[in-house]
């Protein structure tokens, strides 16, 4: 029985299964054929398309579109595959109103552009769902390489790595691969188990090995991998969270952890959530949390940024998400404390805001909220010491692994990618081209 | 508003919007609905002689091709004149006649190339108090088989036979339908007027398959795992139809000859584009078998209002306006010159015209200004050949500009001059003559 929105506290099965069902339940509903087929016709087939020069991963975007548009679906999924393995995921997680979709001639013209992200997962689902592979390993190379990671990064370089021919060992210090995409990703974006059948799938062309439950720092070294593989590529993801700063704020969560809770859940029922949240952030993570609060029964959300609207990571598509599933975004807002009574939060203290010549400053105006669950989604940190402390020292830009455009680390023979490297995007799509890319170079390198 | 009523070899309607012979005119039942929608005449679905009725296939009788969001660009079918009772139709035609005594009513006939034939049913249909008849010279299948349809319209002999045994034998007007699958459209329509053909209508459908089926090979439509082909029509055949009715109206035997325009038809504007090449009626079928009756509505305000907005008062101010614009290759004047101008408000920049300019032809847009992304016209290699504007998505955002007389054509590196020249006084024609003017 449902103890509903109002229930004090932080208390589980606020809603009836049936809710949690429907509130989980795919963000887009997939394309039908129809759906596909009309939305294909809209493409313009455009020369030089900034469609695909907005993608990360230079998918042929025109191509796959026209492939859909003349029932040719597998033609489709190859063409972006070809490109990006993971584009499956990248379908369903990628901010397309900020990339591809963006970029579309349509949404210069009528403010509609096409929906490649959907005729992307569409093509793709045809594929997966059928188990159609496109890709065969050359001869084996004989090569062995370590991929730390079995994130879009690490997935993505196995993959080509084993195209090539090599051997590929994948490490993930968690219980499943997937990494974000398992453990990230807003519940709703990824139905189905769809983050395992992907793996699954793309593990299929062979030469893959990927062990579990083995951290960079606690089961393997760098220098062990260096010592025992022709190859490393690092794409173990950021591990830590920024802190708050504010006092008392042990007693907040981490929305990470919240939000790959809410994925690995088998029973949302049995899931706690506040009667009241507030999450403190402006990204996607903090919308993820707030958002997945929301549904899962609590009555009032707010997350507080401590900047304005237009220094939001978040897209703006997001942040119409939250708003449209009832989540406050308040802006000008920065945590001072969590507030707890006999060790259960019962507010937070925020205040106000402003620019002082550019420079960020408190006004001294203070804001109480009341709170049952505060979440803390102000960014994730790469944890270097787990690597460093294993190996070589590696060189690092703004506390992220140091890469060339190629991928390559100050370490020979050792590559990185993904959300771990400096200067990236931390979008999963970005990951998959740093990963692929990388395999190509360590392709060349070992041939060499 | 604009008087759209038309009389047309003495028939009278009150606009010039007809529903061609065809399955929308085969009963009562849909005639009086198009009529309560708006049209002004229909051309009834063709009668055949008395006896055992017509049998049509019992599978698909029609094929299509489409364009972007399935938007219905060409039928073909494999139908047969009416496979209703003569003596039905006939009771049909009168009561509706009876029923709508303003509005044009035409009767389709086809039977065998006989004169017995045709002086046994024209008092039948005389006696129905319709308007005119139509002789269907055009039916590209199955009853050309048979001797009919297109069997007599691609025989001019033939044609003019026929009109003249119907002009012997009724008193009513005699629209003789024109099949377009003939090398030169102008040779039956003269025999037709030979003949004393009050009227020629145009065009019947064109020979077709449609698709194939890549699963039965089969084409398209199949009957069972077999196909033949079939009368084309609608959007995609409006430009063939559109030059035919040209050469009729402008070849010196027939000046002034009327023309009922059929092909294609589906907008008003495409009406006023028959009208102007001469047509004093137009027939539609598919945009009606496309969309239902009511489109007609859109026709009679959008006709109507292009003619107040140039100030035509009747239909006779459209009729045939364009025709002296129409010319031949030789006549078309060399010294005009055009560039492409690309407006960049309006430009969404997807490249097409660039990529079909660069793959295609000649290599006369930029697709990059200062290193961004941008399409600007390179006049030095433009021949203003219009391929940039025919393939942008956005509607006047690509143009062809003349350039004035006296301005430098950076292609030719020459002053384009003033004066008129075309290719009969061209130097490079060996066949050059002096200079005569346009036709």
């Amino acid at each position: 029985m449902a103890i509903g929105q109002f229930a004090k506290g932080v208390a589980a099965g606020r809603l009836d299964p049936e809710q949690y069902a429907e509130n989980f339940s795919d963000l887009h509903e997939p394309f039908t054929e129809h759906e596909a087929r009309v939305e294909a016709d809209r493409c313009y087939f455009c020369y030089d398309a900034p469609c695909m020069n907005a993608c990360p991963t230079q998918i042929d975007i025109p191509m796959f579109i026209r492939q859909i548009a003349t029932e040719n679906p597998l033609g489709s999924a190859k063409t972006i595959f070809d490109q990006n393995i993971l584009g499956g995921m990248c379908a369903r997680v990628c901010p397309t109103e900020t990339l591809c979709e963006e970029a579309c001639v349509r949404e210069a013209a009528e403010g509609k552009p096409v929906q490649i992200g959907r005729l992307q997962r569409y093509a793709t689902d045809v594929a997966i769902s059928q188990d159609v592979q496109f890709y065969e390993r050359a001869p084996r190379s004989g090569k062995r390489v370590a991929v730390v990671g079995a994130g879009p990064a690490g997935l993505a370089c196995a993959h080509r790595l084993a195209m090539h021919g090599h051997d590929v060992t994948v490490f993930d210090a968690r219980e499943k691969p997937g990494g974000l995409n398992e453990y990230g990703i807003a519940a709703y974006k990824s139905v189905d188990g769809f983050a395992q059948a992907e793996v699954d799938y793309l593990v299929e062309i062979g030469g893959i090995a990927i062990e579990n439950g083995k951290a960079l720092g606690r089961e393997i070294a760098l220098s062990g991998l260096v010592a025992d593989y022709d190859a490393v590529f690092l794409g173990m993801g950021l591990g830590g969270v920024n802190d708050l700063h504010a006092e008392g704020e042990d007693a907040a969560v981490n929305a990470v952890d919240f939000i790959a809770e809410l994925r690995q859940a088998s029973d949302l029922s049995a899931l706690p959530v506040g009667r009241r949240v507030v999450v403190i952030g402006g990204g996607m993570t903090a919308i993820d949390a707030a958002v997945q609060s929301k549904l899962l029964g609590a009555e009032d959300v707010t997350i507080c940024y401590r900047r304005g609207k237009e220094n939001m990571n978040a897209s703006v598509f997001e942040q119409d998400l939250a708003a449209a599933n009832g989540v406050t975004i308040r802006h000008w807002l920065a945590p001072k404390r969590v507030l707890t009574e006999d060790g259960k939060v019962t507010g937070i203290e925020l205040e106000y805001t402003m620019l002082d010549n550019a420079r960020l400053t408190g006004t001294g105006e203070v804001l109480i909220l009341p709170a049952d669950q505060v979440f803390k989604a102000i960014g994730q940190t790469f944890a270097s010491s787990a690597l460093n402390g294993s190996g070589p020292v590696i060189a690092l830009e703004n506390g992220r692994i140091k890469v060339d455009a190629e991928g390559r680390t100050s370490l020979d023979r050792v590559w990185a990618g993904g959300d771990c490297v400096a200067g990236g995007e931390d979008l999963t799509v970005s990951a998959v081209a740093m990963g692929r890319d990388a395999a190509d170079s360590i392709n060349r390198a070992l041939g060499a | 508003m604009a008087d759209l009523t038309t009389t047309f070899a003495g028939i009278k309607s009150p606009n010039p919007f007809w529903l061609a012979s065809a399955p929308p005119t085969d009963k009562a039942y849909n005639v009086v609905r198009a009529f309560e929608a708006g049209w002004g005449g229909v051309v009834w679905k063709t009668l055949g002689e008395e006896g055992p009725p017509v049998v049509n296939v019992n599978g698909p009788r029609y094929g299509a091709i489409w364009g972007a969001d399935r938007r219905l660009l060409g039928l073909n079918n494999i139908e047969l004149i009416t496979d209703r009772d003569l003596q039905t139709n006939l009771r049909e035609i009168k009561q509706v006649k009876r029923d709508w005594p303003d509005r044009a009513l035409v009767v389709s006939i086809m039977v065998p190339c006989e004169e017995e034939s045709w002086k046994a049913i024209l008092p039948l249909v005389e006696e129905t108090g319709a308007d005119g008849i139509e002789l269907n010279f055009g039916c590209p299948h199955g009853m050309s088989e048979r001797g009919m349809g297109s069997a007599v319209g691609q025989v001019p002999e033939y044609v003019e036979m026929v009109a003249r045994w119907c002009k012997q034998y009724t008193r009513m007007p005699v629209i003789t339908k024109l099949t377009p699958n003939i090398t030169d459209i102008r040779k039956p329509a003269r025999a037709a007027f030979s003949g004393g053909s009050d009227a020629v209508s145009l065009i019947n459908t064109i020979n077709s398959i449609t698709a194939v089926d890549l699963d039965s090979f089969s084409p398209e439509p199949s009957i069972d795992g077999k196909g033949t082909h079939g009368g084309y029509c609608g959007p995609a055949v409006k430009p063939i139809a559109l030059s035919m009715v040209s050469e009729i109206a402008r070849d010196p035997e027939m000046r002034g000859k009327l023309i009922s325009g059929i092909g294609g038809i589906t907008t008003w504007r495409d009406a006023a584009e028959f009208m102007a090449l001469g047509a004093g009626t137009v027939q539609v079928c598919t945009a009606a078998m496309t969309y239902g009756f009511k489109i007609v509505q859109e026709m009679i305000t959008g006709l109507s209002n292009y003619m107040d907005e140039k100030g035509f008062t009747s239909v006779d101010d459209l009729v045939g306006r364009a025709v002296p614009n129409v010319t031949d290759w030789q006549y078309l004047n060399l010294n005009y010159v055009t560039k492409a101008r690309i407006n960049q408000d309006l430009c969404i920049s997807c490249g097409r015209c660039h990529i079909a300019c660069e793959d295609t032809s000649h290599q006369a847009i930029f697709n990059e200004v200062d290193g961004k992304r941008m399409f600007v016209v390179n006049d030095e290699e433009c021949v203003g050949c219009n391929l940039c504007v025919n393939v942008c998505p956005v509607e006047d955002c690509i143009t062809m500009e003349q350039l004035a007389p006296g301005q430098l054509d950076e292609r030719t590196g020459k002053r384009v001059a003033e004066d008129y020249a075309n290719w009969t006084t061209h130097p490079n024609n060996p066949m050059a003559k002096v200079r005569e003017p346009a036709e």
